[in-house]
């Protein structure tokens, strides 16, 4: 593994299917037991450096971290001295001069964690940085896959809604079609990058046509304020052609699986039925949230096994 | 007083002495001599007139720390510029008679290059009303070029009026070719490396929709219109179909826009965001055609010292803009000397002579030949050295060069004949 975790492209296949399996054994080290800790990180500091609210993200980091025995600081950028004007590297040179050994951090800006990874000495995880990358979900989600599934080679995955805004598009396309996944992204036009061409994945505007064959969908969170940009006319008009009802899952092969990074729209990208059904992933993403996550720091860290 | 320069090659051509008293060249031969003259090695040397720019950003009066007009001017100097364009985009904007002749002085002080001030074409660059452009003509700062460089001036109507108005007094409107309806948020080129980056893009056709509205418009008025910071490759054909059809149309690029691509992104090192954004390998070598058949008539540096602090931060945060002044010279001997798509004396048609009649400056961009004004420079064409930004005269950091070698040294600069760098160091 490498010193940072900044975007998937930093995992080649044998990484990602490094952290899975490490997940995998914490995951079946945890079982069963009554305390859900283990000793690994020990007298190491993790930071989680928010600079966007995102509470079920810095929850799972805080949950990891305190599961290997990290002490764990969050600093939350509102009423911190970043509100006061401090720059992004005094921050993050403040935060190490305390002894941190790992910041995990979430920013509004595209980039931000790579500008972090050049001033520290420590690890630089990125927790979501802008319409950029936001590996862990795509860890997250590699790990539920292959734990419904069986497998991730040749998987088919559909991934729909704002591929153009998301973070958890862009490192779900690079991280699964590493694992030998086949993506395909389906969004209106308007809601797709200019240079979507150049993505390992097949592109279609028609959700219908691709539902048949897909193992597993993936619908992405859309925001209704889209439309104020003409992204599209409508909230309504959105929800009859790229949301997930019960009537369009029902056009799924018979494993296949929903899943869904969250918060959810439930009305607009996915209905309630289902969010709530038996092949929604939902519940099962958020607790493989806090494994891989522990995966990742134990590996990043250097934690020795125990 | 006099110099004499001694074997110096003019447009790269034959070794000759060129005599200087007075600010004039006074005589060109072979073994020239005059008592108590100063001479000047010039062995080997190319001697070119001295380079003229139509876009410079000098910070000053607001963004002192960042750049003065005394700081620019040595960079300017050093880097073989004997008159700068000083954009208008300043703390208070220069929008007005008292600001531009302001700028003009604080040029005249420093002594290093002739400061040019450029007069804003709208109140405050707001793109709402005109600016008094024909008292800023009329001043003492005398300004031909008026620009609201850092935005477009957008409202077709308005750019309308500006190309019509500056005639009286033979202006010229300098565009910056942005619609800023395209480019909410716009970060970097938009394109493969946008889409996988995350950061906002810029679509080429942002700055191309403005210059075809504004050819037409100058076309229709018969006006001159000048092109800033040209980027796209389908900027290039529309100008070439411009001035194919006679519109009074000019244009000029970056020398940062002929070297790099939106590669550098990659990094997300905001040393390389600029506007408009770096593009494509496609645009840069379209680019460099289009300066090379002179559909693109100058080299502008877009010189934009900005300081630490506001480069330093992520992507998004920092301001757009990087320093050109001190290396322009050796990126175009990089990018058109070395593949032959420019010679010596091409270089000085495109960094001396057009931008010199694009502003209307009769002193500069004249060529070498007795009686002219001795305005050169003298270039060391074999001399390769890295970048550092360290090493720099002007007061702020952020070169997109940093560490990478480029050819060429300015090993002097001539003024009216007194020299402002000498040994390739600045005299004041």
């Amino acid at each position: 593994m490498r010193r940072h975790l900044l975007e998937a492209a930093d995992l080649d296949r044998a990484d990602a299917t490094l952290v899975l399996d490490t997940a995998a054994q914490i995951e079946a080290a945890l079982t069963g037991r009554e305390v859900k800790k283990l000793p690994t990180l020990r007298g190491r500091t993790v930071v989680n450096l928010f600079f966007e609210d995102s509470t079920r993200t810095r929850i799972s980091f805080e949950l990891a971290a305190k599961r290997l025995s990290a002490d764990v600081i969050n600093f939350s950028a509102k009423g911190s001295s970043v509100s006061k004007g401090e720059s992004l590297k005094d921050t993050a040179l403040t935060l190490e001069a305390m002894g941190s050994d790992a910041i995990v951090v979430r920013h509004p800006a595209s980039g931000a964690p790579h500008r972090l990874a050049r001033w520290v000495q420590g690890s630089v995880v990125n927790a979501g940085d802008g319409t950029h990358e936001h590996p862990t979900q795509a860890l997250l989600d590699a790990y539920t896959i292959r734990q419904r599934l069986g497998r991730l080679d040749g998987v088919r995955v559909a991934i729909v809604g704002d591929v153009l805004h998301s973070r958890v598009a862009r490192s779900n396309v690079r991280l699964l079609s590493a694992l030998g996944a086949e993506v395909a992204v389906v969004a209106p036009p308007t809601l797709l990058p200019v240079g979507v061409g150049s993505w390992p994945v097949t592109v279609s505007y028609d959700l219908d046509a691709v539902l048949p064959k897909a193992d597993v969908v993936m619908m992405l969170r859309v925001q209704a304020e889209r439309m104020n940009a003409s992204f599209f006319p409508s909230a309504r008009e959105y929800s009859r052609r790229y949301g997930l009802d019960a009537r369009r899952m029902a056009a799924l092969p018979d494993e296949a699986i929903v899943m869904h990074p969250g918060p959810m729209n439930r009305g607009m990208e996915i209905a309630a039925e289902v969010a709530d059904s038996a092949r929604s992933t939902i519940v099962d993403q958020v607790s493989n949230g806090v494994t891989v996550r522990m995966a990742v720091l134990y590996l990043l860290l250097g934690g020795s096994p125990s | 007083m006099s110099v004499i320069i001694k074997g110096a090659r003019p447009y790269g051509e034959d070794a000759v002495d060129l005599l200087l008293t007075d600010g004039t060249i006074t005589a060109i031969g072979d073994r020239l001599s005059s008592p108590g003259a100063d001479v000047v090695d010039a062995a080997g040397l190319v001697a070119l007139p001295g380079l003229v720019d139509l876009h410079t950003h000098l910070r000053e009066p607001g963004r002192e720390d960042a750049e003065t007009v005394e700081t620019g001017s040595r960079a300017a100097a050093l880097g073989g510029f004997t008159a700068v364009h000083a954009m208008a985009n300043t703390d208070p904007v220069a929008d007005t008679a008292g600001v531009v002749e302001q700028v003009w002085r604080l040029g005249q002080e420093a002594g290093l290059v002739d400061v040019v001030p450029v007069g804003a074409v709208t109140v405050g660059l707001r793109g709402e009303r005109l600016a008094e452009l024909g008292a800023m003509a009329d001043s003492a700062a005398r300004v031909r070029v008026f620009s609201d460089d850092g935005h477009c001036v957008a409202d077709p109507a308005l750019m309308r009026r500006a190309l019509e108005y500056v005639k009286a007094f033979d202006g010229v409107v300098a565009q910056h070719a942005e619609e800023p309806r395209l480019t909410v948020g716009a970060q970097m080129n938009e394109g493969e490396r946008s889409a996988r980056l995350g950061l906002g893009g810029w679509p080429a056709a942002a700055e191309e929709a403005v210059i075809a509205r504004d050819v037409l418009l100058a076309g229709h008025v018969g006006a001159r219109l000048h092109v800033c910071h040209v980027s796209t490759a389908g900027s290039v054909e529309i100008l070439r179909w411009a001035k194919g059809r006679g519109v009074q149309v000019t244009a000029e690029v970056t020398p940062h826009h002929l070297l790099l691509t939106d590669e550098c992104a990659e990094t997300y090192d905001p040393v390389f965001k600029v506007n408009p954004p770096l593009r494509t390998e496609a645009d840069v070598q379209a680019l460099r055609e289009g300066l090379a058949d002179g559909t693109i008539d100058a080299v502008g540096t877009d010189h934009a010292p900005h300081a630490v602090e506001d480069k330093e931060s992520e992507w998004a945060a920092a301001r757009p803009g990087m320093l050109g002044l001190e290396q322009a010279l050796s990126v175009v001997l990089e990018t058109m000397v070395a593949p032959e798509l420019l010679d010596w004396r091409g270089v000085a048609d495109r960094m001396s002579v057009r931008p010199a009649a694009i502003g209307r400056l009769g002193s500069h961009g004249r060529p070498l030949a007795v009686g002219e004004p001795a305005n050169l420079l003298l270039l060391d064409p074999a001399h390769r050295a890295a970048v550092d930004p360290a090493a720099l005269a002007s007061r702020s950091r952020n070169s997109p060069y940093a560490g990478r070698e480029l050819p060429g040294r300015v090993v002097a600069t001539f003024l009216r004949g007194q020299a402002t760098v000498l040994d390739g160091k600045a005299l004041k």
